[in-house]
């Protein structure tokens, strides 16, 4: 990690987030610690406390977090997420799956954005298998990759405006979502969870008449997000429901380990496509969005802001995009062309032996991270040289950001709660696993 | 707030009545009974959809029943048995055939893996999305149903909402696949004839791109075919 000017001290940031007292902030408390201050009773009217259960079936939870919250009235006292309900154990699952079908599970952790899952996944395989990609490869994962990051902020955006009673913007979301995952439909014949970026490049050219596409989804989006500054960014409404709600500083945010936008509201400015350059964002230019205040409202204004950055960055790798391979071609790691089956005894073995067995990857340990949508997403993998990963393990951004809600929903308001869990914009899928 | 921007707002949702339906003429099934149009948006050619087993033009089965397909699902929903071919009366050129070909619906996760590593062709997938079961053995389509017809078609069961022109997209994603990553092999027919349809067109792929962007770096258009 570089620690540049702005990093902040976050020892004492650690060490002042301890010193607000232990019925302050939900930081690495055991439960039993938890529970005396719940019978602590800094307030002396204890049966005036309401536990509240909210979800795990609960249209603002987006999906299946279950928040316990100790009301006091209409005020969040405390709060406690409870996890778990979507867990299906993919990270064991990733250890039954080869290297090359190991993306068809990876990409559904995070289904609202797939293609970062598949890029981490990839990533640290290669790592592990010490092969440099082409160039077109390197830059077809860039391009999906910030499409992929529009889409995601634009399902925030509709989630965000459903919940917080905007039910209009939410088909607005959907609808230009919609745009973004009909080029991902002609590119990768999915609208989701792709399986398209894999070990060694990606599984296919980008189709023809790609760049057409691209050009009218850049045209498209520009006023829509116009209207969506006029229907929220400057409603007097929108900005009283988020303003100041949910607030958070950076050493806050660095203690609990939060990434993604909810660091960058913070006036944090920590983005791994330019403080540890992977593929090639180093070669294009790009602002790396932070708020201020580290409230709800900065969270929204930073994903929208993102959108605009993010389609910058399509504009210069439209003309950027490099002709040539766009999957390794190492005969152990990426399958013959399909016609040299019938014309080579040995392609026609390295097919089936790829297809079947997977290629084995050397022994090791390798971490790979990406900045999703969410944060940091990083997948750390264990290799003991066969064709299946003997440990791999996911650092979700949505499950550290998860951590972050009791701090945010403390003292707020019920009706806050629901902006502040939909503002944090966890993907349960990725939370559980 | 006396501003108006209150009202701002309503104006964005109230010009959307007056605009274009993005669902287009799509009306769910329900347009069709009262004789308006229904029509679905095309559908991309790399669309990974229900399968379809594919035969060659004299009409031989083009499975061989290697059971790679098998071996390569991730979700172990394919079900292959293969059997020697009759001398006399062979299901497919060469030795064997796929005597028993089941896919599982139920866990189909459609990552469309069978269909890169099928080295004949056989599976290759439809553009059909649409298809919902009321009980699960109808979700194990076997032989009988995967085997396109006569004319070389998917066979359309009643459970399957096809419409006209969809039946005859097939293997945009086994086409697309097909030259693994080198570029030299792109725009070049890696596959055999289909009854019905002789060869299919493969993508352009980067030559369209090179010729209108000159700057780009060309990419070498000429494979030896050994």
């Amino acid at each position: 990690m570089t620690i540049t000017d702005e990093t902040p001290e976050t020892v004492d940031g650690a060490a002042r987030v301890r010193q607000r007292g232990d019925d302050a902030a939900v930081l690495r408390l055991s439960e039993a610690q938890a529970a005396a201050i719940g019978t602590d009773a800094t307030t002396p009217d204890d049966d005036e406390r309401v536990l509240l259960n909210m979800g795990p079936s609960h249209p603002s939870t987006h999906g299946v977090l279950r928040l316990m919250l100790e009301m006091e009235g209409e005020t969040v006292i405390r709060s406690k997420p409870v996890v778990g309900y979507l867990h299906t154990g993919m990270e064991k699952q990733a250890e039954q799956l080869t290297f090359l079908q190991g993306c068809t599970n990876v990409t559904r952790m995070d289904y609202a954005s797939p293609f970062f899952t598949e890029l981490a996944f990839s990533l640290a395989t290669e790592k592990l298998l010490d092969i440099e990609v082409p160039e077109r490869a390197v830059w077809i994962r860039m391009l999906m990759s910030e499409l992929n990051r529009i889409s995601s902020h634009l399902l925030f955006m509709a989630t965000n405006g459903m919940d917080l009673g905007a039910v209009s913007m939410m088909i607005y979301g959907w609808r230009e979502r919609e745009e973004v995952l009909r080029f991902f439909e002609k590119v990768t014949g999915l609208r989701m969870n792709h399986n398209y970026i894999r070990p060694g490049g990606v599984a296919a050219d980008l189709p023809d008449g790609w760049k057409g596409e691209i050009e009218a989804l850049l045209e498209l989006l520009p006023p829509r997000l116009e209207e969506y500054d006029v229907l929220m960014t400057g409603q007097p409404i929108w900005r009283e429901r988020l303003q100041g709600v949910g607030t958070l500083n950076t050493d806050e945010a660095l203690a609990l380990s939060a990434t993604g936008p909810i660091l960058r509201s913070t006036g944090y400015a920590w983005d791994l496509r330019r403080d540890q350059p992977y593929l090639a964002y180093d070669e294009v230019d790009f602002d790396v969005i932070v708020g201020t205040y580290g409230d709800c409202y900065d969270r929204y204004a930073i994903r929208l802001n993102e959108i605009r950055e993010s389609m910058r960055i399509v504009e210069q790798i439209l003309d950027k995009m490099p002709l040539g391979d766009y999957r390794v071609q190492d005969k152990k790691v990426t399958p013959p062309p399909r016609i040299r089956i019938d014309q080579s005894m040995e392609a026609l073995i390295h097919h089936f032996k790829i297809f079947t067995e997977g290629f084995k990857v050397p022994e090791g340990e390798a971490y790979a991270c990406v900045e999703s949508p969410r944060g940091e997403l990083g997948i750390y993998m264990v290799s003991d040289g066969s064709s299946t990963p003997y440990r791999m393990h996911v650092r979700g951004p949505s499950f550290i950001n998860v951590q972050t809600m009791p701090h945010l929903m403390r003292e707020s308001l019920i009706a806050d709660a629901v902006a502040i869990i939909s503002s944090v914009d966890p993907i349960m899928g990725e939370v559980d696993r | 707030m006396a501003d108006g921007s209150y009202l701002k707002g309503f104006g964005v949702t109230f010009k959307k009545l007056f605009e274009d339906r993005v669902t287009g003429d799509y009306r769910g099934g329900k347009g069709l009974e009262k004789g308006k149009p229904d029509e679905k948006r095309p559908k991309a050619d790399r669309l990974h959809g229900r399968h379809v087993l594919n035969r060659y033009e004299d009409g031989m089965e083009k499975c061989i029943g290697c059971e790679l397909c098998a071996g390569v699902c991730p979700a172990k929903c394919i079900y292959v048995r293969g059997a020697d071919n009759n001398p006399e009366a062979p299901t497919s050129p060469g030795e064997r055939f796929g005597y028993v070909y089941e896919i599982n619906y139920l866990r189909c996760i459609h990552c469309d893996l069978c269909v890169e590593a099928c080295p004949t062709q056989a599976i290759t997938e439809s553009k059909l999305f649409e298809f919902s079961f009321t009980n699960r053995s109808d979700a194990i389509y076997t032989k009988n149903e995967l085997l396109v017809g006569d004319d070389g078609k998917p066979q359309q069961l009643p459970w399957e909402d096809w419409r006209d022109g969809e039946d005859t997209m097939t293997s945009g994603w086994m086409r697309a696949t097909s030259p693994a990553g080198d570029h030299r092999y792109e725009g070049v027919v890696h596959w055999a004839g289909e009854l019905g349809y002789g060869l299919r067109d493969p993508e352009t792929g980067q030559s369209a791109e090179a010729n209108d962007d000159e700057g780009a770096r060309p990419a070498a258009s000429s494979v030896e075919h050994g």
